[in-house]
């Protein structure tokens, strides 16, 4: 009914405390700032996690050749050299849902161009790996199906390795030695940052795998097959699939174990999904903390403030006010700390993170809803932490406040 | 009793009241069955010794207590049944409280303090015409000039100066002073009193608790309590008037 003076009335009780009104709105103010800058870095790391799972591909099976037992002697993923090209076309051929496959040959070698040389990963790959990994190009043209049917000298190459070799200069035409084989560049691929595991997928050179066998690593089995399937839900049955298909071809028994392993990426990436989102809930759960203690905070000093005022509420009554304008007072002031502090913790906040994600290098998300989220919590934490001192303060007898010493 | 200036309506109406207090076992009679009448424009001096329950009667008075039985009827209408917040509106509307210790609010200028019965009334004024109010009757205490100080800028007779103003914003029907010199030497003593005798001359109603017998001899009428009961209720015969006073006393060197 007269919540217009009331409103008067607590704007100028806050005005008096200037001090005390900023430090019992540092509480919340910490307290939503942490919440806002918390999510953004928890979002940052979801993002980029998300990224780098886009990096991957979509759909992802990789097959690694390799956990041999038959001798004995367990060799790793991508050791034992179990896998041929003839494996990969059988899955090619005959695994339902398989929408591209590449065949890798890894090795890491000395590349050289003019006076320049880098040490760097050489990847064999199909013709069909750019459009598994996603990785358009930057410069130039990737090599073609042909250009891995005849083995030819040609190459693409990461950011970084170009970066290194050629400086500003144009990669595309140059020649590159690959253990005294000349390579033409014909391409550079576009940036990709790093990997889940932290190695720089920009340092590498792209090369058919049939020219990485015969002129680089001189093997003829295949590390892995990088396996493409067209929709998520045949990945489960492409993965039996491949499994069976690949027991059959290389002979193995029942009871034996695989000589070969197949991943579904789309499962590292739902780990590394789940790591980022608990790093999320836990970060969230410390600025909740701050936050209660922030309402805490109020609620301490709105308490002292109603015992230090108890005269002035004695006067107050003593003029006419009403029980319920002593509560809104109290509340409205309680409210309006709180939620200053959360207007004030929000930019705190997002100053937070923009310097964090400046200094750490980490990257932040900024999420507007969590700023409503956060707006409407520390209201909230005003009202209810303001409540018990302002009933407790309109509950006072106006003959007892007014006697008060 | 025209020549006491009290022949208005009566605006306070005491009848039998009884206030007795609880603490613990103990049943306290504070007020034990006092019946008076004070009519409008009568400035009434109620006095007696600590705990002959003049400052219980006074709070009854004031609607900050209710009596436990009897009735008390405030300009005609009987305020012993009414709630919490009708008394609230009562005390609003109709009295004006002053107190020993003026009980400004500190940290709040005068004009602010002076406002502070309207935030709670029945009117919705902006914030001109609430500046405008307290103002004009700030004036009317002698305070122009000193609306934007706070009260530990003034003197103690200005503070209760200000306190006065804000006790007479609401025009109401009973101005009420608890001891109102009891915290002031003798010559601001003298200038509340002058204040009071003017305001009663233009007639408003002051009923005024107070133990200095010389403070009493300016009202019009003395009421005496002892162990709650009204022992004497006499008109002044040799009524003093401050202003004359004041003249008798020796000149100040400084203003205060």
């Amino acid at each position: 009914m007269r919540i217009s003076s009331t409103f008067k009335v607590a704007g100028r009780a806050l005005q008096k405390n200037k001090l005390r009104s900023a430090l019992t709105a540092l509480g919340i103010i910490i307290g939503v700032g942490a919440v806002i800058a918390m999510v953004s870095i928890g979002n940052g790391a979801k993002a980029q996690v998300q990224a780098q799972i886009a990096s991957l591909g979509e759909n992802i099976l990789q097959v690694f050749s390799g956990s041999i037992t038959s001798s004995g002697i367990r060799t790793g993923f991508g050791g034992a050299g179990t896998l041929k090209i003839e494996d990969a076309e059988a899955i090619r051929r005959e695994v339902p849902g398989v929408a591209a496959v590449s065949e890798e040959v890894f090795s890491t070698s000395q590349v050289a161009s003019g006076n320049q040389n880098w040490f760097t990963r050489i990847l064999g790959e199909s013709s069909e790996y750019f459009d598994i990994r996603q990785w358009p190009l930057a410069e130039g043209a990737p090599f073609t199906a042909q250009d891995v049917r005849s083995a030819n000298k040609v190459c693409v190459i990461g950011h970084t390795t170009a970066y290194n070799i050629y400086g500003d200069e144009d990669p595309v035409g140059q020649i590159l030695r690959i253990k005294g084989v000349p390579f033409v560049v014909i391409g550079v691929l576009t940036q990709k940052g790093f990997s889940l595991q932290g190695t720089d997928q920009d340092d590498v050179v792209v090369m058919p795998y049939t020219s990485a066998m015969k002129r680089v690593s001189g093997g003829t089995t295949l590390r892995n097959i990088n396996v493409q399937i067209s929709s998520e839900d045949q990945i489960a049955s492409a993965q039996q699939q491949i499994t069976e298909l690949l027991r059959q071809r290389h002979n193995i028994r029942a009871g034996r174990d695989d000589d070969f392993t197949v991943r579904n990426m789309q499962e590292v990436a739902d780990t590394a999904n789940a790591t980022a989102s608990v790093m999320t809930g836990l970060l969230f759960a410390v600025a909740c903390v701050s936050l209660v203690v922030g309402g805490i905070g109020i609620m301490n000093i709105m308490l002292v403030s109603v015992t230090e005022r108890t005269r002035e509420i004695g006067v107050r009554l003593a003029v006419g006010a009403h029980g319920r304008d002593i509560l809104t007072q109290f509340l409205i002031e309680a409210v309006v700390l709180s939620a200053m502090g959360g207007v004030i913790g929000i930019i705190a906040g997002i100053i937070a993170s923009k310097v964090i994600s400046m200094v750490k290098n980490w990257p932040t998300v900024i999420s507007p809803l969590w700023m409503i989220i956060a707006f409407l919590v520390s209201a909230a934490v005003g009202i209810f932490f303001g409540f018990y001192p302002a009933r407790e303060a309109s509950r006072l007898d106006p003959i007892d406040a007014l006697r008060y010493e | 009793m025209a020549e006491n200036g009290a022949d208005g309506e009566v605006v306070v109406e005491l009848d039998n009241v009884h206030k007795t207090y609880r603490t613990g076992e103990m049943e306290v009679h504070a007020v034990r069955g006092v019946t008076l009448k004070i009519r409008s424009g009568e400035f009434v001096a109620l006095m007696g010794s600590s705990g002959s329950g003049k400052s219980t009667l006074m709070n009854i008075l004031g609607c900050l207590d209710r009596p436990t039985r009897g009735r008390y009827l405030l300009d005609g209408q009987d305020v012993s049944p009414l709630q919490r917040d009708q008394l609230a509106d009562f005390r609003n509307g109709k009295l004006g409280f002053v107190f020993q210790s003026f009980n400004l609010l500190p940290r709040t200028s005068a004009r602010e303090n002076v406002e502070l019965p309207l935030l709670y009334g029945v009117h919705r004024l902006s914030n001109a015409q609430l500046r405008e109010k307290a103002d004009q009757v700030l004036r009317s205490v002698g305070l122009a000039g000193r609306e934007d100080h706070h009260p530990s800028q003034l003197s103690g007779g200005q503070q209760q100066r200000v306190a006065i103003a804000r006790a007479l914003i609401n025009d109401p029907e009973v101005l009420l002073a608890d001891e109102p010199t009891g915290n002031l030497d003798s010559r601001t003593s003298l200038e509340i009193m002058a204040i009071f005798q003017k305001l009663n001359d233009e007639g408003i109603t002051v009923v005024m608790v107070t133990h200095e017998a010389d403070i009493a001899s300016f009202a019009r009428r003395n009421v005496v309590m002892r162990d709650g009961l009204v022992r004497t209720d006499r008109m002044v015969t040799q009524r003093l008037i401050a202003a004359d006073e004041m003249a008798k006393l020796p000149p100040l060197e400084t203003e205060a």
